[in-house]
C-alpha cells in the first residue's frame, strides 16, 4: 500500500508549525522522524493527513541545563540521545534506554519527542519519563505548558496533548549523588519492542519503578516501590504482580508478561546489590 | 485548508553523488523516489513498514529505513544506494566476501544488508559475532539463515582490522 497524504508543508519556526496546524483544521498531523508515522501512512492506517514536518525546528533540537534540570529537545533522535554527553552525565537512565529501541538504521531517524508523542505502551523513552519524573513540554495556540510525565500517558497512543499542540521537549532532573538508574527489558530479539521492561530510578534511597509493555500506558509501580525501600525484592515482586494487569497477544500471555516482570526486578534488585 | 500544504513537493538532492531535481508526491517514500523516479532498483522495498530491512539506504553518511524516510523532507540530502557504493568501491570486500561465504540466495535482502554491514565496519574494530547479529538484527534474510552473513562481516571486520594494523 501507499501513504495517501492530503499534504505537506514544512514549518519555518514554531509560530508556524502552530498556525499550521491550526489552518489544517483537525487533519494536521506533526511529522518528526516519521518512524511510526510513515509506516502507519504506508499501512493506510490514516490518510488525507496534511503533515507538519518540524523537523526544520533548530531550538527543538540539542540538549540544555537549565539549574538542575536538562531539557532535551523533541528533535534529539535517539542515536543522539544514546551519544549525547550531557545525557550520558546527568540523565544515564535515557542514554541506557536508547540503544534498545529498535535497529540503527530506525535510531538514526527517530526522535524522543515523538516517542513520548506517539505513546506506544510498549516504548522505553516514556516509561523513563515516568521512572524520572520527567515534566514533557507543549507549545500550542495558547501558548507554553508543562504536564507531569506521571499525567501524559493516559491510554494507548493517547496523551494529554491537544489539538494543535507540538511537543518541544522534555525536563528531567539531574542525577544527585549517588542516585542509580537501571533498565531492562524482555524482547525476542534485538530491538524489538519489549514484551516486558522495567525502568528504575533511586533518587534520595527511595526506589521510582515504571513497568512497560505491561498495559495501556507506562506504570509506576508504587506499592513495589515501596517494598523495595523497605528492602523487601519478594515483596516488591508479589506487588508489582499485583499492580500490572498486562495484555495476551502474539507476543506473550499475560501471565507470561507478570512472570518476566518479576523476573526483570529480581535482576536488577540483584545488580543493584539490594538482592541479599 | 490553505494552500500552505503541498501535494507535490519540488525537490532537490544528491543521489549517488549526482545532483538530483525532481517533483514528487507528498507521500512518496524514499524507496519509491529511488525505483520509480530514479530507476534505481537495487534498494528494494520488503515490508514498507519499517521491519525487514530490505530498503536500508545511506542518507547523510547514517543508515535510514528507505521505506520510513518520506521524499519530502529530503531536500538537500546526500543519499547513497548499492549502486553508487558499488561503482565506487566502498562495499567491494563485503561484496566479495558475501559472494565466497554464500551469504545470499535470492539477493532481495543483500543490498540493505551490505548498507547496514557497511556501518558496523566502517565504525572500525573487530566486533564479536554476538555483536554483528545484534547490529544486523533489523535485517530480515529469509533464504540463509543468517549464519553466512555474519560469517561474511566477521570475515571483513578481521581483514580491515589487520590491514589497519600492517
Ligand atoms: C521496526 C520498528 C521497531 C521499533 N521498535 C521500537 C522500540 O523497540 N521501542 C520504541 O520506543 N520505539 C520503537 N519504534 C518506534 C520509533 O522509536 C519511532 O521513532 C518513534 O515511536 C516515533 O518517533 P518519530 O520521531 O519517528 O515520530 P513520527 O513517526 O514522526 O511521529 C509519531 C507520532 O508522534 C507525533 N509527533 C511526533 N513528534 C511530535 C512532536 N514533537 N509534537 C507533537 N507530536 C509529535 C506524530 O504526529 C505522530 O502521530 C520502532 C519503529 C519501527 C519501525
Ligand atoms: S521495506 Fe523498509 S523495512 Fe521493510
Ligand atoms: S538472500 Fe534471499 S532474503 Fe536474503
Amino acid at each position: 500500500m501507499k501513504a495517501q497524504v492530503g499534504g505537506y508543508a514544512r514549518a519555518e519556526d514554531m509560530a508556524h508549525a502552530i498556525r499550521l496546524l491550526a489552518d489544517a483544521e483537525g487533519m494536521g498531523r506533526v511529522l518528526a522522524g516519521g518512524q511510526s508515522l510513515v509506516a502507519a501512512l504506508n499501512m493506510g492506517l490514516s490518510f488525507g493527513d496534511l503533515l507538519v514536518d518540524i523537523t526544520g525546528l533548530s531550538d527543538l533540537r540539542g540538549v540544555r541545563e537549565e539549574d538542575d534540570r536538562l531539557v532535551i529537545g523533541a528533535l534529539m533522535r535517539h542515536a543522539d540521545v544514546a551519544t549525547d554527553p550531557l545525557i550520558a552525565r546527568h540523565v544515564p537512565l535515557l542514554a541506557q534506554a536508547a540503544p534498545l529501541i529498535a535497529h540503527e538504521a530506525i535510531r538514526n531517524r527517530g526522535t524522543i519527542g515523538g516517542s513520548l508523542a506517539h505513546a506506544d505502551p510498549a516504548a522505553e523513552f516514556p516509561a523513563c519519563a515516568v521512572a524520572l519524573d520527567a515534566v514533557i513540554r507543549l507549545t500550542g495556540p495558547d501558548g507554553e505548558r508543562e504536564v507531569a510525565a506521571t499525567d501524559f500517558f493516559r491510554d494507548v497512543f493517547e496523551t494529554e496533548m491537544r489539538e494543535g499542540e507540538i511537543l518541544t521537549g522534555i525536563v528531567v532532573p539531574k542525577t544527585q549523588a549517588g542516585e542509580r538508574h537501571v533498565i531492562r527489558e524482555a524482547a525476542r530479539r534485538a530491538g524489538d519492542y519489549a514484551i516486558a521492561g522495567l525502568a528504575v530510578v533511586i533518587r534520595g534511597g527511595a526506589h521510582r519503578i515504571a513497568a512497560f509493555g505491561t498495559g495501556p500506558t507506562p506504570l509506576l509501580c508504587t506499592v513495589a516501590m515501596e517494598r523495595l525501600d523497605a528492602g523487601d525484592v519478594d515483596g516488591a515482586v508479589s506487588a508489582l504482580s499485583d499492580a500490572l494487569d498486562p495484555p495476551s497477544d502474539t507476543q506473550g500471555s499475560a501471565a507470561y508478561r507478570r512472570h518476566l516482570a518479576g523476573v526483570l526486578l529480581h535482576r536488577i534488585a540483584t545488580e543493584l546489590g539490594e538482592d541479599v | 485548508m490553505t494552500d500552505a500544504f503541498r501535494n507535490r513537493i519540488d525537490l532537490e538532492l544528491t543521489v549517488n553523488g549526482e545532483a538530483v531535481e525532481l517533483t514528487v508526491p507528498a507521500g512518496r517514500h524514499l524507496i519509491d523516489l529511488l525505483r520509480l523516479d530514479l530507476g534505481l532498483t537495487g534498494s528494494h522495498a520488503g515490508c514498507e513498514h519499517g521491519v525487514c530491512g530490505a530498503c536500508t539506504v545511506l542518507v547523510d553518511g547514517a543508515p535510514v529505513r528507505g521505506c520510513l524516510t518520506l521524499a519530502p523532507q529530503l531536500g538537500g540530502a546526500d543519499v547513497w544506494t548499492i549502486e553508487g557504493l558499488t561503482d565506487r568501491g566502498l562495499v567491494a570486500d563485503l561484496q566479495a566476501a558475501f559472494v565466497a561465504r554464500n551469504a545470499l540466495q535470492c539477493g532481495y535482502c543483500t543490498p540493505g544488508m551490505l548498507v547496514a554491514a557497511k556501518a558496523l565496519i566502517d565504525a572500525g574494530g573487530t566486533p564479536s559475532r554476538a555483536e554483528i547479529r545484534e547490529h544486523m538484527s533489523g535485517n530480515y534474510c529469509r533464504c540463509t539463515g543468517y549464519e553466512a552473513i555474519v560469517d561474511a562481516v566477521e570475515t571483513v571486520a578481521r581483514d580491515r582490522a589487520e590491514g589497519a594494523m600492517s
